[in-house]
């Protein structure tokens, strides 16, 4: 089996590079409307703070699980670049894993604390969801800008940050717009309207900065034919981003129709963006210093988390898809019995 | 100051405090299976009021537990990179196996065994609930099999200083493994006994005289009373496989420092390590020869075999580990009395009236008991296998990170403070619970405290 494809030792970090592509892409998805819903809770009443949790309650914990996947990929199949990436992100990595621990006990303190500090661990809420972004936002300026700390790079992380907690909150209005109707269905319109320039200068921002960091990168981009083929990209994207702004003019539509349109452009706008940064990068995981192929375990184990993944994953897929359908619909009262 | 102290402190404040929920988690899940499964044969409420109440402890210890496992994911990378550079081989491939088997199942099967009551036919709510019981039994197996080989690695090869696997039974049935995981599972188990017990005599205390709370206390008294014989001898299985595999460990446990018979069992003493000796000792003569070779005159190697020509110890730090083993130990025997002298009381459906009072108080004076003792049997293990980070094959020192002491320092200091807060806040919501459960009688919904006319959207509590 291990040479099906050839060479273990090149096919095997390339699969492994596709997998944790899959689980970083899967994750900013889902766990960005979780942790935009969080950010949109300060512009929220009471009562719909409730239902905003109550549309991500059933799922945020097994769409969390993408990221510990995606670092675990980069645990198990890259330990070399994991250490490297992870020493160099040290300060935004601790950030990032306070704020994911307030956001997700505060999801259940808010209503299992004495009703007291209900307003207290609410504000959690929103300040584990916005640490968790901005950090988040700025590891992704630093990677692109080749993990090193300069203050350009830490300007230009700043405003990755902004950039992508903006995006987070235009993904979260999105899937409230999807799963709640009436007045706070309205209200998501609006604040989806006004989270679009984030995923839009975010988009802008990145493509600019990263051809302009690696001259690598410029020519994989602008060289003749690549940038014949690669045109529909930047094509497709304006026209999502184009549609998405018509969507957002009209909506709610009688019937709630086109309610799922904005959660569906904003993530193909989200895959978009990752297929780019992921053709800019390949094969390096450490941007300009460590290869894929360098990074790589040793290909015996390799295997053997491989045949484990092919054999689960599938299986993974049919109880997410399971439990969406369970709760699939528009949010109600989540109780426990 | 020195990052590699600071390092070893944060990763073992972040493992603390994660174990504790997980701990609760694995037990727990088998625990609300079993509620579930006595009220759909009876149809007895008092079983479903049990559910319900615990269901909530579940849901809020089951969110602890992943955020702060997360976080350790992390910590890998960020403070201990030589860890997965040189044993990422074994350990990639038993971290993913985690991932995918059981962290998957759980989370996806949660929100169905949470909110489904009313959405899904009750089979697969059921299902669900052994569904996620069965998950966060699988991640302990999985977890435990890496801690294990960390202990008592077995089935790989060193190429060029990394470690290659070369026969994956035996990584994974390593020879410490079995010992810990049934060692593990015991703890979780005997931890949600006097858990749920001790709520339960906090609730009777509160005045809560209601069949749910009769039921849960019984049940509580039960469930430790039967699991504490089969800890104490798991416990002794564990320590003479511990005793083959590294010796260090259990001489630093016994306060044992000259290999020797008739070994003394040291009840008390405050070991000292720069005179090599221990201070004022009570022991019993022999008793230590008798347990760990079951013979008087077994002859149990000591702390000073661990320590080279030149000087260099190579045995872990005593104190800590002696200390700690004696309090883990003080608990399981303390479980052990007030769970049989409780059963005794409670004969014959007596009951709960049986107990005299002060068994009400001792028991919710027991409630987190599970917790010392399980933390304390970790401190045993772990820190008994220093210097090591890997028996054999790799030191602490080795693995740690090449990251300031200063930046250490603040993220460890953030964590410590979180931490506190969080420790705090799960401590108040399980007593306000508590209250309000034996304030309300049962723990059915309450009237939603809000304007008429709005349909109210309350997530569950």
């Amino acid at each position: 089996m291990m040479n099906l494809f050839g060479d273990p030792a090149i096919w095997l970090p390339f699969a492994f590079a596709v997998l944790m592509g899959i689980s970083i892409l899967v994750y900013v998805v889902l766990d960005g409307f979780d942790l935009g819903v969080g950010l949109l809770f300060p512009f929220a009443e009471a009562d719909e703070r409730d239902r905003m949790v109550a549309s991500i309650g059933p799922f945020w914990d097994a769409n969390e699980t993408w990221l510990v996947m995606a670092i675990g990929i980069l645990l198990v199949a890259f330990p070399v670049a994991h250490g490297t990436i992870l020493t160099a992100l040290y300060l935004p990595v601790a950030v990032m894993l306070i704020g994911l621990i307030l956001r997700g006990v505060a999801f259940e303190f808010r209503v299992k604390a004495p009703t007291r500090h209900r307003s207290a661990w609410n504000r959690a809420f929103f300040a584990g969801s916005l640490m968790a972004s901005l950090s988040q936002g700025f590891m992704l300026g630093l990677y692109v800008t080749g993990l090193v700390i300069t203050p350009a790079t830490i300007a230009f992380g700043i405003l990755t940050a902004l950039f992508l907690t903006v995006g987070y909150s235009f993904i979260g209005a999105s899937w409230i717009i999807a799963k709640a109707e009436g007045p706070l269905q309205r209200k998501a319109v609006g604040w989806a309207r006004g989270g679009i320039w984030g995923v839009l200068f975010g988009i802008a921002a990145i493509s600019m900065a990263t051809p302009l960091v690696s001259g690598r990168i410029w020519d994989k981009w602008f060289s003749f034919p690549s940038i014949l083929y690669l045109s529909p990209l930047p094509i497709l994207s304006g026209v999502l981003l184009y549609l998405l702004w018509r969507v957002l003019q009209r909506l709610p539509l009688p019937g709630d129709r086109w309610a799922w349109a904005p959660f569906t452009i904003g993530t193909g706008l989200f895959m978009m963006a990752f297929g780019g940064l992921a053709y800019s990068f390949y094969p390096y995981v450490v941007p300009e210093r460590m290869t894929i192929y360098e990074a790589a375990s040793a290909p015996e184990s390799l295997i053997i988390i491989l045949v484990g993944a092919l054999i689960v994953l599938p299986i993974i897929a049919a109880y997410s898809i399971l439990a969406y359908t369970v709760f699939r619909g528009k949010a109600t009262q989540l109780t426990y019995y | 100051m020195d990052p590699l102290i600071l390092s070893r402190i944060q990763f073992a404040a972040n493992i603390s405090f994660h174990i504790l929920f997980p701990t609760i988690t694995i037990a727990l899940g088998w625990v609300l299976l079993f509620f579930k499964l006595r009220f759909n044969r009876t149809g007895d409420e008092k079983w479903m009021d049990a559910y319900r109440f615990w269901v909530k402890v579940f849901a809020l210890s089951f969110a602890l537990g992943v955020v702060s496992g997360i976080t350790m994911s992390f910590q890998f990378g960020t403070n201990w990179p030589g860890f997965m550079e040189v044993v990422g081989n074994v350990a990639g491939p038993l971290l993913a196996y985690e991932i995918m088997t059981a962290f998957f199942l759980e989370a996806a099967f949660l929100g169905i065994m949470l909110f489904g009551f009313r959405r899904v036919p009750g089979w697969l709510h059921t299902t669900a609930t052994a569904l996620v019981a069965f998950g966060t039994t699988l991640s302990a197996f999985w977890i435990l099999v890496l801690n294990s080989w960390m202990h008592t690695p077995a089935g790989f090869e060193l190429r060029d200083g990394v470690v290659h696997a070369t026969d994956w039974f035996a990584i994974i049935f390593n020879p410490s493994m079995p010992y810990r995981l049934v060692h593990m599972l015991l703890a979780s188990g005997l931890t949600v006994a006097f858990l749920i017990a001790g709520l339960s005599a906090l609730r009777w205390i509160w005045g809560d005289r209601g069949a749910e709370v009769r039921a849960t206390l019984r049940f509580g008294a039960i469930m430790g009373a039967v699991l504490i014989p089969m800890q104490i001898l798991a416990g002794d299985f564990h320590g003479l496989n511990t005793l083959e595999h590294q010796p260090a460990k259990v001489a630093a446990m016994e306060g044992n420092w000259e290999t020797q018979s008739r070994v003394p069992l040291v009840l008390f003493a405050i070991p000292d390590e720069e005179a090599r000796e221990n201070r004022f000792e009570v022991a019993i003569p022999g008793m230590a020869s008798l347990i760990l070779k079951h013979d008087f005159d077994g002859v149990v190697p000591g702390l000073n075999d661990f320590v080279t020509e030149g000087g260099v110890v190579e045995h872990p730090p005593v104190a800590p580990v002696f200390f700690a083993f004696r309090v883990m130990v003080g608990l399981g025997l303390a479980m052990l009395a007030l769970s049989w002298s409780a059963l005794w009381f409670m004969r014959r459906k007596r009951g709960i009236e049986g107990l005299p009072n002060v068994y009400i108080y001792a028991f919710a004076g027991m409630a987190f008991s599970g917790w010392v003792a399980t933390l304390a049997g970790w401190y045993v293990t772990e820190i008994g296998r220093q210097p090591w980070l890997v028996t054999g094959v790799l030191t602490t020192a080795e693995s740690v990170a090449d990251v300031s002491g200063g930046m250490v320092l603040s993220t460890l200091l953030a964590y410590l403070a979180v931490y506190a807060l969080l420790t705090a806040a799960y401590l108040g919501a399980l007593t306000y619970l508590a209250r309000k459960a034996s304030h309300g009688g049962r723990t059915t919904p309450d009237p939603a405290p809000r304007d008429a006319g709005i349909e109210i959207m309350t997530p569950a509590e």
